[in-house]
């Protein structure tokens, strides 16, 4: 019982990272209609700026702080320069930008701050505690209460101010926002900075831990993108609560199941799949209907 | 009378054109050039074919994949496998590869039946990522006797030589490589005109344009979509069968099935969507691209001295740049940015000289 909770507590752990990565991505999804495939890419560069500002002696959190900014405006920018003029195009044409910028900032980033595995100065002490036999340690509880903040000022942001809720009638009616006097532009410039803040938050987070190298957000993106899809891309509640689901079922399938050794990633898929096949839009999405 | 004399025209500069492609592509490249330029071509011929395939599902059905790679990596393995330990030839490994693949993708492809648009995109992402798990785990690891992962090869130099059967003039492990990818490469040319001419091809566009208004005329959404994806995976599953005569191995890391399902795409991109040569091409121009920015970049811009490892690095980053841009300037690719722009201009010309500045 108490590995079970422990495997749960992990889950829950990395699930959080996977929210708001998934979360990012929704921000994205709601505002322009984009799947950003380089949404794990633009965490990754803010991480290493990270890294870069803490070689300079800035303390972590500050660090952290200045990254975010520096990529709230990154993420406006990108939305400004490079997705704006192709905003019409077919989806193909946007999956193809965004796999451009994922090839892009990889590359630009590695080349930037170099290839070698950068270690990341600890943001909070690492310490575990066991209640009862239960492991729960301080990245656990720190990426759990990162996630509950995210979640809360967003809430607060895009349901209490006015900006939000110029924000949630772009998602929802572009044309009829425009008409209304809506600065729709800004709203998308808005939704792409707030997922760049989100993702350079959670990017450093995360990365602190294990090492910061080129492909250290792909597979995190992988199972963001199956949260994203499982909670129904339009969600930002679902995005929550299905990052902690795929990130519960991960830990747990690892733990009991010896089949997948090696494959974990069969669960993320398996989950999207299993949505994808009984209900399309989500579990907490939309759905549309189409008139002929 | 003049319009006559347009076809006759035409007729004329399409023969002269397949005449050149013939004795370029059939007799000059494989017969008068070094080992690494036929192995070159014979490449951007195999990424050419499965970026072919691609175009069906993606440029003719709508459809975004970024996961056949898998594919690509599947028929890599079923050839590598069978030729290593079984001692197939290559030629009997493609049938079992076709309909490996054609099979694969029609269960992949069923989910293809309920998701829309970039949502397929994810699920084939999965794809992509999963396969080189897939061999990590089942492939034995005792393929490979110097590596010592689950990379299968590499091949002993005899099972790469050309069959008996083939005629003399193919003699060299390059240049069966070369012409076994060319007629694979013109198969699948020739069936996908068919294919895209055809009552299905129709079929196909009509699904993309407007799903719901093609099922109202009687077409088979669930069938059409599927096949298409099936299609499509044979056409990579070949494609890759074809990379072990060249590479003379199988590999499939997370990293290089992503890249090649990213290298298909792009293909198609480039090249144009929804024309049949157009993704063909653009699998050339991908892989000579590519074999530029690693050989002939400069080393030097302004100021800044470029060394190998950060040329490695900066490759995908130009790569990226290139195609972002190559959005903006012509979205619907080379072939169909040409002919589009061609015909504008014919149609401007033909509306009279009224217009002087036109030209």
């Amino acid at each position: 019982m108490a590995l079970f909770l422990t495997q749960l507590m992990n889950g829950i752990g990395s699930g959080a990272v996977y929210a708001s990565i998934a979360l990012a991505l929704v921000l994205v999804f709601r505002t322009t209609g984009i799947l950003n495939f380089a949404q794990g890419e633009m965490a990754l560069y803010s991480t290493y700026l990270v890294w870069f500002f803490t070689q300079r002696s800035v303390p972590v959190w500050i660090a952290i702080l200045l990254a975010m900014i520096i990529s709230f405006i990154g993420g406006a920018l990108i939305e400004r320069i490079l997705i704006r003029p192709v905003e019409k195009a077919s989806p193909l044409v946007l999956v193809i930008v965004t796999i451009g910028m994922f090839l892009a900032i990889n590359s630009i980033a590695q080349v930037q701050f170099g290839n070698d595995i950068k270690i990341l100065p600890r943001a909070y002490p690492n310490k575990t505690w066991l209640p009862g036999g239960v492991q729960i340690s301080s990245d656990t509880l720190v990426l759990v209460g990162v996630l509950l903040a995210e979640c809360l000022i967003l809430y607060v942001l895009l349901n209490r101010t006015r900006i939000g809720l110029a924000f949630r009638a772009v998602a929802s009616n572009p044309e009829s926002s425009r008409l209304a006097g809506v600065p729709v532009g800004r709203m998308l410039m808005l939704g792409w900075a707030m997922a760049a803040a989100i993702g350079a938050l959670a990017g450093a987070l995360v990365i602190a831990p294990v090492g910061l190298q080129g492909a250290s957000m792909q597979e995190i993106l992988v199972y963001s993108f199956a949260a994203a899809a499982l909670g129904g891309f339009d969600s930002p509640l679902g995005a929550v609560v299905a990052g902690l689901i795929v990130g519960v079922a991960g830990t747990m399938t690892t733990q009991y199941l010896h089949a997948v050794h090696d494959i974990e990633l069969v669960v993320p898929f398996g989950l999207i799949l299993l949505v994808l096949l009984v209900r399309p839009s989500g579990l907490f999405g939309s759905r549309r209907v189409e008139r002929v | 009378m003049t319009a006559d004399r347009a076809r006759i025209i035409r007729l004329v500069v399409a023969f002269g054109v397949l005449i050149a492609a013939v004795y370029i592509f059939g007799w000059y490249i494989p017969q008068f050039h070094e080992q690494g330029t036929t192995y070159l071509w014979a490449e951007a011929l195999y990424i050419g074919v499965a970026a072919m395939g691609l175009n069906l599902l993606t440029g003719y059905n709508g459809q975004v994949s970024i996961g056949h790679g898998a594919f690509f990596a599947l028929g890599m393995y079923t050839t590598a496998i069978l030729m290593q330990s079984h001692d197939w030839s290559f030629t009997e490994t493609l049938p079992v590869v076709a309909a490996l693949s054609f099979g694969v993708g029609v269960l992949v492809g069923f989910p293809a039946l309920r998701v829309k648009g970039l949502y397929l995109a994810l699920v084939t992402l999965g794809l992509a990522v999963l396969f080189p798990q897939l061999t990590n785990r089942f492939v034995p690891h005792d393929l490979c006797k110097t590596c010592g992962t689950s990379q299968v090869g590499e091949l002993k130099a005899v099972k790469l030589l050309p069959p008996s059967w083939t005629p003399t003039f193919i003699k060299y492990p390059d240049q069966w490589a070369y012409y076994a990818t060319l007629t694979i490469a013109v198969i699948g040319i020739v069936a996908m005109y068919l294919i895209v001419r055809s009552r299905f091809g129709r079929a196909l566009i009509a699904v993309r344009d407007h799903e719901a208004a093609a099922e109202t005329v009687g077409i088979n959404i669930a069938r059409v979509k599927v096949i298409a994806f099936a299609t499509s995976a044979l056409y990579a599953g070949v494609a890759g069968s074809c990379f072990v005569l060249v590479k003379r191995l199988a590999t499939a890391s997370s990293v290089s099935v992503f890249q090649f399902s990213i290298e298909f795409l792009v293909a198609v991109v480039i090249g144009g969507t929804a024309t049949v040569l157009g993704p063909f091409i653009g699998g050339i121009i991908v892989v000579f691209t590519g074999r530029w920015i690693s050989e002939s970049f400069p080393s030097t811009i302004l100021f800044w001295h470029i060394n190998e490892s950060v040329k490695n690095l900066l490759s995908p980053a130009i790569f990226g740049i290139g195609l972002i841009l190559l959005m903006y300037v012509l979205p619907d690719g080379i072939v169909g940015g040409g002919r589009r722009i061609l015909n504008s201009r014919l149609r401007s010309l033909r509306r009279g000289k009224t217009s002087p500045a036109s030209t």
